[in-house]
């Protein structure tokens, strides 16, 4: 039996891991020969490290996800800097654009997605990409214009203040950069933030140097000069990056007549409406998968080399429980689930813990249904966030103290109340390594011993790792004092 | 450095001087060291087993208590000191001659019968190096059996491999302990000293002031409480916690470039996968927060001196090689090893875990570190032993491997076991224990009768540390003399003796094995001549006059080697190897069935299997019995209380305990210490999955449920007709 022709157009996060998802489990491609197709010039690289190279920590190379000759090593044939024009169905067969064909017995779109730029005058140019000046931060090539063109301590505004818009901001503010963010909602990352954590954010950002126009939309943009708002203000920017969302890249399958709605229409096997066609990633549209997001693309992309290379022919993607965090510097930011419960919750079960301390950048909100995490929204509590985050991932039962889980390390310690040597109880131990309780140490002081060393001598208290050894002289000397 | 522990010259202990002083008034003391763990802390006994502790680099004047009560097995009356044979179903008492005989007598037949490999042998990592050495030497030469192993598989396997791979060489700590105290930043990874080797923290203080103390732990550990940073990842998602913090390292810009280039290779590669686990990824993955890993980044990158230290938590698991070797990769990524004063090292558990796993106990391996299969190495140890180097079996099974197979048709149908109690340390103990009852002939040498010599047909009494004289290689990789102090009770005789008495009686030539341990140690010598660890010029006049000798010590005249790779790794081209490890989690993730995750571990009163320190009265008083520890919400949800008692259940068996709450657990977590017999076997529900590389089982995790005790069905039992 001859290998299984598969054709994967796109070779961003989602192709790439593909790629290597079907390697894994077919090193020597006896069952499925590759063929990957990549509209960039570069080697596959990681979107999600773009911040790191905008902050200066690390170089472009660092960011890819294969080396030069990785399609040798793995017997793929990789077609790079070359664009997919059109699908031909029925004789199974991709027209690339330097004129040559690919033909498959299974043909996956991997093509991502394109920023959307809003109506702002002046913001497009004739071509349809950005005016001078002005761009999305999407590829390598973006962060290597943005290097480029924002001096450091230029003015640099960001038009959009969701997720992505506040990890350039930040980026760009940890380079020296004065950022102003407009955003026309009434706090950022309005889609995963209640007002309360939105607040809190946008201070905690403040903090780093970044101003916020908010509840407003820009109105013109002038290359090298700014951007005028529509309450007729103005925001000085040399650079303008545009972060309002993206768009599925469809046009390929539109053109070839698939199901297409906000994106490549895919069922749990990540078929196309041709069953010889699957999508995943940004350009794909699963019911429950999230858009714009890495991990969803790679867990289809596991589930579609199963299929493809008949590994499990029974795999099947469900959906993708999405925990967003903000990877911005000095600011951690999680929201998972359901945030937003409706107001009268004690019918169902439900409760809701709230934590809202501005003045120290933190902000915690728990949602509990039936005992589980349904959601959660953690500002400035970093390892709260990680345990919330494991309690909702894992199903595990919410700890009965809902409000410690919400403070995290910030909790009190019951190790610091004990701090009297009066205080402790008589079978409190005092030498761990020694099995010393306050009651011996108290009774080798009666019998004789008052100094620390006798008390070592006649208990071995402090002999063992001697951490113990200013505990047993607190002892000594309260008992002395009390003498 | 003040924290140095008082060193009174001998306590006042209840019980203490309650001893009948049956060895004489003599008032000598003899300096040797503590019987248990591998920081072999220095104490010095009288001939009436007064023990006090001495100045030692390693523990500076420290004992725990199991050290302060170690000589309490020296004259307990829990120790054996007459052959037993079972006889009638019964162990009885016997002469040394009859139950040399009859062993003697029944692995001939049973050799002739099914061949070399029909009998195993099963050491120890407590042993000494003579030992360990002449029991290997026995199995390949006097019995030329292939079937090998050691206890060190379930200790030190995994951070041996991946030491090797890495540096080419595997020693435990590449540099002396005592450097340690001059670092600011120290990660313990799935460590707790505090209640394994407590003298050692001492050498922590330093970063401890420093703010620089990280303890890795999935729970809140008496060490981990000292720590000024605690890390807990669950159980199982150690290695992916390293890929975080070697993302963060690179990410923030914080990598040694300038080492990475000079002085290893493999990073790239390495890169390639650590770069797909960004914090925010491994967060979800550890329940560790990106701000942690990033801090921890930063502090490595900050330090003027750091160390990476990995212990069991990190490789008692199917991936320990690999967890290892990515926490080696951080090392590597902050420029570490190789480095005076910085570094990484794996703390060595038993007594001799680094001697032992040196000298040809294990499956593989001749004496010197050398590999069993290479040509070279068979020719130069068979030279030393007078044999044909083609009468030296292959390689033989791993530890569990071993054990799984005794009695079945391709296995063993006998087994000898020196100074290991399987019984009761062996993951899926129950099976374990079905295959020894499975033997035809079990013989085991020990000081008590454990629950492994509880079920053999011939016990052997043996001495123990204070009663011969022996070679420890603690865990630096430095040679101790550990000497006679003590004359042994009548009838005991010393493993090197059992060992000779049976080869004479198998038919070897008088003399090819010595009773005297120092003239076993200078065969040693010859035969780890060349080999990585090389002991040539160790003596035991050099040890009597108190050098510090760190192996290899390649001649007489050579002052041994306190810190290896500071010239270059040992690879052939001199560089370190950067290892590219991926994350795949536990082999047995909880589910509906069993939704928590058991771990196991250590308490700090018993050692190991518990055998030795559970017959020391103060210990036992201490802590009698095993417990299981839980978050009390977790106890609270399976119906069980504070004290009660409760039962661990897995798919390979039930473990029944009291129940203790301790609020810092993770809720999804259960603990339960490893040293007690009969139903509270810890092991009787771990996962006995091993690593590839290691053949280390996965003791540190396996899916479990809480119950009410005697609400438990039996998983063995409804397991039982079923594969495994």
């Amino acid at each position: 039996m001859s290998a299984r022709r598969v054709v994967v157009l796109g070779y961003g996060m989602a192709g790439a891991r593909l790629a290597d998802e079907i390697r894994n489990r077919d090193p020597e491609g006896e069952r499925v020969a590759l063929t990957v197709v990549g509209a960039e010039p570069h080697p596959a690289y990681n979107r999600v490290l773009l911040s790191a190279v905008v902050a200066g920590t690390m170089q472009p190379g660092s960011v890819r996800l294969h080396d030069e000759d990785w399609s040798e090593r793995n017997h793929v044939e990789l077609r790079r800097n070359v664009a997919a024009r059109r699908i031909d169905r029925p004789n199974r067969t991709v027209e690339l654009d330097d004129g040559t064909t690919a033909a498959y017995d299974s043909l996956v779109l991997a093509t991502g997605s394109r920023p959307w730029l809003p109506p702002v005058e002046g913001l497009v140019g004739d071509d349809g990409e950005p005016a001078d000046g002005a761009l999305a931060f999407r590829s390598l090539d973006d962060c290597d214009r943005i290097l480029d063109a924002a001096r450091v301590g230029a003015p640099v505004a960001v038009l959009g203040g969701g997720l992505l818009g506040l990890e350039a901001a930040r980026g760009l503010a940890g380079r020296g950069n004065r950022v102003t963010v407009v955003h026309p909602a009434p706090h950022p990352m309005e889609r995963q933030l209640d007002s309360g954590a939105g607040r809190v954010l946008a201070r905690t950002l403040e903090a780093s140097g970044i101003d916020f126009r908010l509840g407003r939309a820009a109105a013109t943009y002038l290359p090298g000069d700014g951007l005028k708002l529509d309450d007729g203000s103005h925001v000085a920017a040399e650079l303008l990056v545009v972060s309002t969302g993206v768009r599925a890249e469809t046009a390929l399958a539109t053109e070839a007549g698939l199901a297409v709605e906000a994106g490549v229409v895919v069922d749990d096997a990540l078929r196309t409406s041709d069953g010889r066609i699957h999508a995943i990633g940004d350009c794909a549209q699963h019911p429950a998968a999230p858009g714009g997001l890495v991990q969803p693309a790679w867990e289809q992309a596991s589930v579609l080399a199963d299929l493809l290379t008949g590994a499990d022919t029974a795999s099947r993607y469900r959906g993708t429980s999405v925990v967003t965090r903000l990877k911005a510097k000095g600011v951690d930011v999680t929201a998972l689930g359901d945030t937003a419960p409706a107001a009268d919750t004690a019918d169902d079960g439900t409760e809701v813990v709230c934590v809202d301390d501005p003045a120290r950048g933190r902000y915690a909100k728990l949602v509990v249904r039936n005992e589980k995490v349904a959601g959660a929204i953690v500002l400035g509590v970093p390892d709260a966030a990680a345990t919330i985050t494991q309690l909702h991932d894992r199903g595990i039962r919410v700890p009965e103290d809902r409000l410690a889980l919400l403070l995290g390390r910030g909790l009190p310690s019951a190790a610091a109340a004990a701090a009297s040597p009066a205080d402790l109880p008589g079978s409190a131990i005092v030498c761990r390594c020694n099995s010393v309780s306050k009651a011996k140490i108290v009774d080798a002081y009666r019998a004789g011993a008052s100094t620390v060393d006798d008390i070592a001598q006649r208990t071995r208290a402090s002999t063992g790792c001697g951490s113990c050894r200013d505990a047993v002289c607190g002892i000594a000397e309260w008992l002395t004092s009390t003498d | 450095m003040t924290l140095t522990a008082a060193t009174p010259s001998g306590p006042d202990v209840p019980g203490a001087h309650d001893r009948p002083g049956r060895r004489g008034g003599n008032e000598t003391r003899t300096d040797t060291h503590c019987p248990y763990c591998a920081l072999q802390c220095g104490m010095t006994l009288t001939p009436a087993a007064d023990v006090a502790p001495r100045e030692f680099p390693t523990s500076r004047g420290g004992l725990c208590q199991k050290g302060w009560t170690s000589a309490s097995l020296l004259d307990s009356p829990a120790r054996l000191t007459t052959p037993l044979v079972r006889t009638g179903g019964e162990l009885r008492p016997a002469s040394w001659d009859g139950a040399l005989d009859l062993i003697a007598a029944r692995l001939t037949g049973l050799q002739a019968e099914h061949g070399r490999d029909a009998v195993a042998v099963f050491g120890g990592g407590g042993l000494t190096n003579e030992k360990a050495y002449l029991l290997g030497k026995f199995a390949r030469v006097a019995l030329g059996t292939s079937q090998i192993d050691y206890n060190g598989r379930f200790c030190m396997s995994s951070a041996a491999a991946a030491g090797l791979r890495a540096f080419g060489v595997d020693r435990g700590l590449p540099f002396p302990v005592t450097d340690l105290a001059g670092a600011d930043v120290i990660v313990l990874v799935g460590s707790n000293p505090a209640e394994t080797m407590p003298p050692f923290l001492q050498q922590l203080q330093g970063a401890a002031a420093a703010g620089g103390l990280v303890v890795v732990d999935p729970r809140r550990t008496p060490t981990a409480e000292q720590a000024n940073v605690h890390l807990a990842p669950a159980p199982g998602t150690d290695l992916a916690l390293a890929l975080g913090v070697l993302h963060a390292t690179v990410a923030e810009g914080l990598i040694d470039e300038a080492y990475v280039a000079e002085r290893t290779a493999g990073f790239d590669e390495t890169w390639r996968i650590a770069a797909r686990y960004w914090p925010e990824h491994v967060e979800r993955i550890t329940g560790v927060s990106a701000a942690d890993q990033r801090a921890l980044a930063r502090m490595l990158a900050g330090a003027g001196n750091a160390y990476v230290l990995t212990a069991r938590g990190a490789e008692q698991h199917a991936t320990g090689v690999d967890t290892v070797s990515a926490w080696i990769d951080v090392a590597l990524a902050h420029g570490l090893p190789g480095r005076a004063g910085s570094g990484y090292g794996c703390l060595t558990g038993q007594g001799n875990g680094q001697g032992g796993r040196e000298h040809g106990q294990k499956a593989d391996q001749l004496p010197g570190y050398r590999k069993l299969a290479d040509p070279a190495a068979r020719e130069h140890v068979a030279g030393v032993w007078g044999v044909d180097p083609d009468s030296l079996p292959a390689p033989g099974r791993s530890a569990y491997e071993l054990l799984d197979v005794l009695g079945r048709p391709e296995g063993p149908k006998a087994m000898l076991v020196f100074g290991s109690n399987v019984v009761v340390s062996a993951p899926r103990s129950q099976r374990v224990t079905d295959r020894l009852e499975a033997l035809d002939f079990l013989v085991t040498a020990d000081v008590v009768l454990s629950e492994t010599a509880a079920m053999a047909d011939v016990v052997l009494p043996v001495t123990q540390w204070a009663e011969e004289d022996g070679t420890m290689t603690n865990l630096e990789g430095r040679v101790l003399l550990r000497r006679k102090a003590i004359d042994p009770p009548e009838g005991v005789r010393s493993d090197l003796d059992v060992l000779a008495g049976l080869a004479e009686r198998l038919g070897q030539p008088a003399g090819r094995f010595p009773v005297d341990a120092e003239e076993v140690f200078t065969e040693l010598r010859a035969a780890s001549a060349g080999g990585v660890a090389d002991y040539s010029g160790v003596t035991y006049e050099r040890l009597r006059a108190g050098e510090a000798l760190h192996w290899p010590v390649p001649a007489a005249g050579h002052s041994g080697t306190p810190r290896l790779f500071l010239d270059g790794f040992a690879h052939p081209d001199g560089r370190a190897r950067f290892v590219a490890v991926e994350h795949t989690g536990p082999a047995e993730p909880p589910d509906a069935e069993f939704p928590l995750q058991a771990t196991t571990g250590r308490l700090l009163q018993h050692y190991q299997s518990g055998a030795q320190t559970r017959a020391v009265p103060e210990l036992a008083e201490a802590v009698p019995e095993a417990c299981i520890e839980v978050h009390p919400d977790t106890a609270a949800r399976a119906g069980v209380a504070v004290g009660e008692v409760a039962t661990v259940e897995s798919r390979r068996g039930a473990v029944t305990a009291p129940v203790r709450c301790v609020p810092s657990m993770r809720p999804d977590v259960v603990f339960v210490p490893f040293h007690f017999p009969g139903g509270q076997r810890a092991n009787l529900i771990t996962n006995p999955v091993l690593d590839p590389t290691s053949r280390m089982p996965e003791f540190k995790v396996c899916a479990a449920r809480l119950v009410p005790a005697g609400a438990a069905e039996s998983a063995e039992q409804q397991g039982a007709g079923g594969a495994s």
